[in-house]
C-alpha cells in the first residue's frame, strides 16, 4: 500500500500524488521561469504540488505554504502571474502558456 | 414573474432549484464551483478515471441521482457556475465571473452555501502538508490526487474514518486516525445517534473496516504538535492512556466537524443565535428555512445536517418560497420533509456530542502558535492585546486590534478558535464574547472591481 517518501522531501519531489490516471492533453506552463508540464483538468495547485513539495511563500510570515482548505475558502494558495495577477491556485485550472510566480509581487520587487 | 435566485449548487441548492422549476418558474442558480455537486457530491474533473461508485460507497446511489436530476433540470434553470458573490444589498447580488463584475436582482433568495471544516490550531499547523479534512477529500474527488503518501487524520469527526478509508482505497498509507474525543462521549451520544440507524451503522462500519485493515486508531488523543522543517514529517500526540506518540507522516488532514458558510446569509440580513451544542453562532430560521423577508436558508449553510438533510431542507425552503409568493406548489410534501429534516438534524446534534470541539485544548493553546494564518497573529498576541485593552471583551475588538480574523479568509478558519481563546482568557462563557461579523467583500475579488481593495 505504501508509496514511499519521507515527508520533507517526498519521492519525486512532489507533495501530491496522482492516485488515478487522467486521460487529458498535456499542458505546458512555467513555474518561476522553469518549464513544467501538467494535464488539462488539473488545478494550478495540483499542477504545482505534484512536482514540488511547497506551493508558495506567504506574504507576511515568509513561511512556505502548500494551501490549506483546498476548496476556495481560506485564500492560502494564492500564486501570481508574471504580470502580477493574483490566482487562487485551488480553483484556477492550469492553462497552456501560464507563467506562474510563487513569491508575492512585493517580495520580487524588494529583491530586484 | 418573481425572480427566485438560489446560491450554491450542492444538494440543497439543486433540490431547491428542482422544486422552483417544477412550478414553471425559471430560477437562477449561482455557484462558485466549476461543476455542480458542492463539496460532498463533488464530481471528478474531466478525464479522470476515478471510480466514484467505489469512492462514494453506500452513498453512490444518492450521488448519481443528484447529478442525473441536475442534468435533467439544466434546461429549465439559469445556471451560472464559476460565479463568486461578494456582496448583497437592496435585493441585489454583486458577483464576479471571469474577472467581470455583474449584479443579479432577486425577489426571493435561497442561500445554500454549505460548510467548511472547523479547525483547531496546534503547533505546526501552518506547515506545508497540513490540510483540512474536507480539502483532502475534495482533492481526491476533483483531482484524483492524494495530499501525501503517508497520511495522518486528526480531529473530532466521523468523517475522519470515511476519509481515511477513501485514502487507503486509493493507495495512501494511512499511518494513524487520531480522534480527540473520548470513547465515553460516543456512548453518551448513542440515544441521539439512534435517530438515524442507517447512518450510525455506516459510521461503525467505517471503523470496523479500518480495524480490519490494521490502521492505527486512537481515541481521546491530545494533539501536541505537527513537526517538520520544510514540511510535515511527524505528528506528536498523547494517546488516550497518556503516552506520548510520534508518528511519521508527510501529510495531516485536520478537521473538527463542519461550520456553516454564513457570510452571505449575514449580508442578506439573517440574525444569529449561539448554539451551545455545536458551540457555533447559527443563523435563525423557522422550520422551513425562512430567515427574513424574501430570505431562505438551506443545507449545511443553515444548520449542519449532512447531505440528506441538505436535500430535504433545499426542497423545503423552495416550497416556502412558493407559498410566500402566493403560489400553490404542484407537490406539497412539507410535513414529510419537516419530519425528515428534524430527525436528521437531531442526529447531527448527537454527532456534535460524540465528536466534541476541543475547548480545553484551545484555551491552553501555547502563546507562540499562529491562530490566524492570513495575518500571522499568534495566541500570545491575542492574549496580550486583551490584557492591554480596557474596553469590553468582544471578538470584533480583538480582531480590530490584532488583525486576527481580518485577513483574506475573513475569519473563516480562525474564527471559532479566536472565540474560544478570547473567552478563556477573559474568563467568560464563549457566547459572551460575541461573534466575528462578516462584511463585503466576503471573498477577495480581483483588483479594480473594488476601488478601495487593499488600499
Amino acid at each position: 500500500m505504501a508509496v514511499g517518501g519521507d515527508g520533507a522531501s517526498p519521492a519525486g519531489g512532489g507533495r501530491f500524488v496522482r492516485a488515478v490516471p487522467r486521460e487529458a492533453e498535456r499542458v505546458r506552463f512555467t513555474i518561476d521561469g522553469k518549464a513544467a508540464e501538467a494535464q488539462a483538468g488539473d488545478s494550478l495547485l495540483t499542477a504545482i504540488l505534484v512536482q514540488r513539495p511547497v506551493l508558495r511563500r506567504h506574504e507576511f510570515d515568509g513561511g512556505e505554504r502548500a494551501g490549506f482548505c483546498l476548496m476556495g475558502a481560506c485564500q492560502d494558495c494564492w500564486v501570481w502571474s508574471e504580470t502580477g495577477e493574483r490566482l487562487r491556485a485551488c480553483t484556477t485550472p492550469v492553462a497552456a502558456g501560464m507563467a506562474i510566480v510563487t513569491a508575492p509581487p512585493a517580495e520580487r520587487f524588494a529583491h530586484g | 414573474m418573481a425572480e427566485v435566485v438560489i446560491v450554491g449548487a450542492g444538494p440543497a441548492g439543486i433540490r431547491a432549484a428542482g422544486v422552483i422549476a417544477a412550478q414553471g418558474l425559471r430560477p437562477i442558480l449561482v455557484d462558485e464551483g466549476r461543476q455542480p455537486g458542492g463539496q460532498g457530491y463533488r464530481r471528478p474533473s474531466p478525464g479522470l478515471s476515478l471510480d466514484m461508485d467505489a469512492l462514494m460507497g453506500t452513498e453512490a446511489g444518492k450521488y448519481k441521482a443528484l447529478h442525473a436530476d441536475f442534468a435533467a433540470l439544466l434546461p429549465q434553470i439559469d445556471y451560472r457556475s464559476r460565479t463568486l458573490i461578494w456582496g448583497i444589498e437592496d435585493r441585489r447580488l454583486y458577483c464576479v465571473r471571469d474577472g467581470r463584475q455583474m449584479t443579479i436582482a432577486f425577489d426571493a433568495l435561497v442561500v445554500a452555501t454549505g460548510a467548511m471544516d472547523r479547525i483547531a490550531p496546534l503547533p505546526g499547523w501552518t506547515l506545508p502538508g497540513v490540510f483540512t479534512l474536507g480539502g483532502a477529500q475534495a482533492v481526491l474527488k476533483d483531482q484524483g490526487c492524494l495530499v501525501g503518501r503517508r497520511v495522518a487524520f486528526l480531529g473530532a469527526s466521523p468523517l475522519l474514518s470515511l476519509a481515511a478509508l477513501q485514502y487507503r482505497k486509493l493507495g495512501a498509507e494511512v499511518v494513524a486516525v487520531c480522534d480527540t474525543s473520548p470513547f465515553r462521549d460516543k456512548i453518551a451520544a448513542l440515544p441521539q445517534l439512534a435517530a438515524v440507524p442507517r447512518t450510525l451503522a455506516r459510521g461503525l462500519a467505517y471503523l470496523a473496516a479500518l480495524k480490519r485493515a490494521r490502521v492505527p486508531l486512537f481515541d481521546g488523543v491530545t494533539p501536541m504538535a505537527i513537526e517538520g522543517e520544510a514540511g510535515v514529517t511527524t505528528l506528536r500526540f498523547g494517546d488516550g492512556q497518556g503516552r506520548e506518540r510520534r508518528i511519521a507522516c508527510d501529510a495531516v488532514a485536520l478537521g473538527y466537524g463542519l461550520k456553516p458558510e454564513t457570510q452571505l446569509a449575514e449580508l442578506a440580513g439573517a440574525r444569529f443565535a449561539f448554539d451551545a451544542r455545536f458551540r457555533l453562532w447559527l443563523p435563525v430560521t423557522d422550520e422551513d428555512g425562512r430567515a427574513g423577508e424574501g430570505l431562505y436558508l438551506a443545507g449545511d449553510g443553515a444548520a449542519i445536517g449532512g447531505a440528506d438533510a441538505a436535500e430535504a431542507s433545499g426542497a423545503l425552503a423552495a416550497l416556502a418560497v412558493l407559498h410566500d409568493l402566493g403560489l400553490r406548489p404542484v407537490i406539497d410534501e412539507r410535513p414529510v420533509l419537516r419530519r425528515r429534516l428534524a430527525r436528521l438534524r437531531r442526529f447531527q446534534r448527537g454527532l456534535a456530542r460524540a465528536f466534541r470541539w476541543p475547548v480545553p485544548a484551545l484555551s491552553r493553546l501555547p502563546d507562540e502558535v499562529a491562530v490566524c494564518r492570513c495575518e500571522h497573529v499568534t495566541a500570545g498576541e491575542i492574549r496580550r492585546a486583551m490584557d492591554e485593552d480596557l474596553g469590553p471583551v468582544d471578538v470584533n475588538r480583538v480582531k480590530a486590534i490584532t488583525r486576527c480574523g481580518m485577513g483574506r479568509c475573513q475569519g473563516r478558519v480562525c474564527g471559532p478558535a479566536l472565540q474560544e481563546i478570547a473567552a478563556a482568557h477573559a474568563g467568560l462563557p464563549v457566547e459572551a464574547v460575541g461573534r466575528l461579523r462578516g462584511q463585503a467583500p466576503v471573498k477577495p475579488v480581483p483588483l479594480g472591481i473594488l476601488e478601495e481593495e487593499e488600499a
